[in-house]
């Protein structure tokens, strides 16, 4: 196992400086016709306050109401189960933003009257960061947070 | 059109849950191949689901989806019988639509 981590080590670097480094480009190669709802300046804002503020979010409350079901640790960054519950009435919809990833936002999901406000989702991480879940309920946003540790390696942490 | 959507939609105690398993490479657009190029992004950014006819959840995503996204979610109400209807658009305009019975 040693000498496997040993070996693995620097291509991982590797691959998340590649990850991170082709950023800039990532703006310029996604074609723009296609896309008639979807919310562009949310998914490519770069920061969390520009995302949320896309989102019409602005600053949201931490609600109790809103919860992030999901694994502390997730040994493949690359699919990432996440359950995002609201509890709160009247909830419209229901956004998981990742703060380390590139572009913030990786998900919205807009609920109807009789949906219930509880979707699961399998998402990339670059790396360990806060996952962070907004819900707007009744024209408000709340907000809930927590951190998954990504074991890139894969050798179980 | 892309490989077909397993679709799961089940009813219990007046809940239809839904499962979907869509087929999509779901490139972020930040990865290079093996000369440098980056490799361009192509992912889902949107998806209609529909009990009944009627719409009752509407996704939009980023690349940041997994591949071979999975959805799933919760409906009040819905009966055996009710037909499922799912609808991915991608960001090359690449569309798909399944359908399933709720059992």
């Amino acid at each position: 196992m040693t000498q496997h981590w040993m070996e693995r080590r620097p291509m991982e670097r590797r691959q998340v400086l590649t990850f991170v480094g082709a950023l800039a480009a990532a703006g310029i190669v996604v074609p723009r016709a296609a896309f008639a709802n979807w919310d562009k300046a949310a998914f490519e804002a770069k920061t969390l306050d520009d995302a949320l503020k896309a989102l019409g979010a602005g600053s949201p409350a931490n609600s109790g109401d809103v919860q992030i079901v999901a694994s502390d640790i997730a040994e493949n960054g690359a699919v990432v189960p996440i359950q995002a519950v609201s509890k709160l009435p009247n909830t419209e919809r229901i956004a998981i933003l990742v703060e380390k990833n590139p572009n913030m936002l990786a998900a919205a999901y807009d609920i109807g009257p009789d949906t219930v406000p509880d979707v699961t989702a399998r998402i990339k991480m670059g790396q360990t960061s806060n996952v962070l879940v907004v819900v707007k309920a009744d024209g408000k946003f709340y907000s809930a947070a927590k951190e998954i540790k990504v074991t890139l390696g894969g050798c179980g942490g | 059109m892309g490989n077909p959507m397993k679709i799961r939609a089940a009813s219990k105690d007046g809940v239809t849950e839904i499962k979907v398993l869509m087929s999509h490479e779901m490139e972020t657009g930040q990865r290079k191949d093996a000369s440098g190029a980056v490799v361009p992004a192509w992912f889902i950014n949107e998806v209609t689901a529909k009990l009944d006819g009627k719409t009752v959840l509407q996704a939009q995503w980023g690349p940041s989806v997994s591949k071979n996204p999975y959805l799933a979610f919760k409906v009040k109400g819905g009966k055996a019988g009710d037909k499922v209807s799912v609808t991915w658009v991608d960001n090359k305009g690449d569309t798909r639509t399944d359908e399933a019975t709720v059992t």
